[in-house]
């Protein structure tokens, strides 16, 4: 029998608070699929950020923490350490990765503290409306790039090779995209597996769609997220071989 | 040690011995003068203690936030800033008021505002009881001298996990940096701390965003109500030669500390004035400060800022008839001397 529901879903809070086609709703679900694979779900603490990644905060059957913007990161090292048996997973959006919260991550990583940090990329600022991320890609319109995003804003962000170059050797990083399920559910359940056998970092960006802010219909968000699945590289990105980290 | 040879204890180093004292089990902090040496000297205590855990993170902000995660998993985790870092750190305060997460920070005042001084202010009075964007609903304490840094540490952690609001110790460069004698005082017993993640068949989910006025007024009604039920259990004052006094000196801290020497030289020039000194700034001890006050002519508030302490001292006067004068240094400190040339021109 094909499940439809993961079993760690708190059904109470669904049909879930995102909006109508929103990839976060997916890449939830692929999630809650390998908490429910790997029997995580009270070993696993849940920690999220601010921006659309909040409205997760009653969305399992699992502790769930909601912290400040760009704070999950530190939160999660912090409790990690407490209790170095849980699972500890942080769950943001690309403004608290990759903008606010960029130093905690690239320090976790850079010490490889043991948590896993699945950053959903959907290029803008979702929730306060639409304005421009670091991850947001050259010429697109957003509500604060109204005549598309300018070279001196900086290109798209590549996050995940930017931590690579610091990240240890043990840490798993990779970029996949919510257009190909089975592979982020792939993708996560590595992430949680670096943690728990091999003690590092990890770090998973998920490549997802946002047809309220992008202003797209269902085709339409799926043929921007291949723009987006061509500007970005999807894969691992593994340790470079000169580096001994 | 050679015999007769007593070591003398900074502000810094004591207050890690108190940390300890109150069962603290873990430290995040960013350097930051004049607090550094007590992330140094927790670093120091843990390499000959494994229960004790540290990190030395990337700002002010993560430590706040890894302070707040330690103690999510059960550990008496507390942190240490001055200055601009007390500006970052009203970041994870403000979670900790929202969520009721006992957490504790130690601040050495530094003059300000901006990167100012790193020596002396009573300038971060505002900011440890106002600061972030909430209603105050943090305890703060004031310490006078190295023996209440001590006292005051294990206080603070106390109240913090006893009441589950977050709570400040304050102290400044000068106490943090000065080395005296001093032999720890009777010891407290500390309260046990908790995981406030347990795990159990059901989930506990903590969040600090809500969707409804009315739904997020009810979570704040019930923390204020909770802070107006205990706030008279948790204020604390002392006062000196107050019974026949016609005048009374108020002020925290080290300037408190002067202001106890300037009674002393004023009383022997036969000016019967007093001192009141808040223990904690946040409550107000202010059963306390109307009884003490009520008939008197004259109030002095003397602070190394410019009237901090006034502005909540004037609030909390009920039916004060007398003069107030504020007497401010804004970022220097004060000798007994000049608050006695003070007071005498006045």
């Amino acid at each position: 029998m094909i499940e439809t529901m993961p079993k760690c879903w708190n059904q109470k809070t669904k049909p879930h608070f995102f909006c109508p086609g929103c990839g976060h709703a997916i890449i939830l679900k692929q999630l809650g699929f390998v908490i429910d694979d790997l029997k995580l779900e009270q070993e696993v603490k849940f920690f999220i950020d601010i921006g659309c990644s909040l409205l997760a905060w009653n969305f399992y059957n699992f502790d769930t923490v909601q912290t400040h913007h760009g704070r999950t990161t530190p939160t999660a090292v912090g409790y990690k350490m407490a209790k170095p048996k849980k699972v500890v997973i942080g769950y943001m959006g690309d403004g608290g990765g990759y903008a606010i919260g960029l130093q905690s991550v690239l320090h976790a990583a850079f010490r490889n503290d043991p948590v896993t940090i699945i950053l959903v990329n959907n290029e803008n600022y979702a929730m306060t409306g639409g304005q421009m991320a670091p991850t947001t890609m050259p010429n697109e319109i957003t509500t604060t790039t109204p005549t598309g995003k300018e070279v001196k804003f900086g290109p798209g962000m590549h996050g995940p090779e930017l931590i690579r170059n610091i990240a240890s050797d043990k840490a798993y990083i990779a970029r996949t995209s919510m257009s190909a399920p089975e592979a982020v559910k792939i993708a996560i359940k590595k992430a949680i597996k670096t943690q728990i056998e091999n003690n590092a970092f990890s770090f998973l960006e998920i490549l997802s769609i946002c047809p309220t802010n992008w202003k797209t219909d269902a085709e339409g968000s799926f043929e921007r997220l291949k723009m987006a699945e061509s500007y970005y590289h999807i894969g691992e990105i593994p340790p470079q071989k000169s580096s001994q980290k | 040690m050679q015999k007769n040879v007593q070591k003398l204890y900074s502000g810094n180093e004591v207050i890690v011995l108190a940390a300890i004292e109150a069962g603290a089990e873990a430290m995040f902090g960013y350097p930051i003068t004049p607090s550094s040496e007590i992330l140094q000297g927790w670093i120091e205590s843990a390499s000959s203690n494994r229960n004790l855990q540290f990190l030395q993170t990337e700002d002010e902000t993560s430590a706040g936030f890894a302070t707040i995660g330690s103690i999510l998993g059960g550990k008496k985790a507390f942190t240490a800033t001055a200055g601009p870092g007390h500006v970052l750190m009203q970041d994870p305060l403000s979670m900790a008021e929202n969520l009721r997460i006992p957490f504790v920070a130690i601040v050495m005042q530094r003059g300000g505002p901006s990167t100012g001084t790193v020596n002396y202010s009573q300038q971060e009075v505002n900011l440890a009881a106002f600061g972030g964007n909430g209603d105050g609903l943090r305890v703060v304490y004031s310490a006078s001298s190295i023996d209440e840094l001590y006292s005051l540490t294990i206080k603070t952690f106390n109240t913090a996990w006893r009441y589950k609001f977050p709570s400040i110790l304050l102290g400044d460069g000068y106490l943090a940096k000065m080395k005296t004698k001093f032999s720890p005082s009777k010891s407290i017993r500390p309260i046990k701390s908790t995981e406030m993640l347990e795990g159990k068949k059901n989930p506990t989910y903590l969040r600090n965003c809500f969707s409804s006025e009315e739904e997020f007024g009810a979570e704040l009604d019930k923390n204020i109500a909770d802070w107006n039920r205990l706030r008279s259990q948790i204020a604390e004052s002392e006062v000196y030669k107050i019974n026949d006094a016609s005048e009374i000196i108020i002020a925290h801290g080290l300037v408190a500390q002067a202001s106890k020497e300037a009674v002393e030289i004023m009383r022997n020039n036969r000016r019967k004035i007093g001192l009141f000194k808040p223990i904690t700034l946040n409550p107000i001890d202010s059963r306390t400060l109307n009884k003490v006050s009520s008939g008197k002519k004259k109030i002095y508030i003397v602070e190394s800022s410019r009237n901090q302490l006034s502005h909540i001292i004037k609030y909390e006067l009920d039916k004060f008839c007398g003069e107030i004068v504020e007497i401010s240094k804004p970022a220097q400190g004060f000798t007994a001397k000049e608050i006695v040339n003070k007071i005498e021109k006045d």
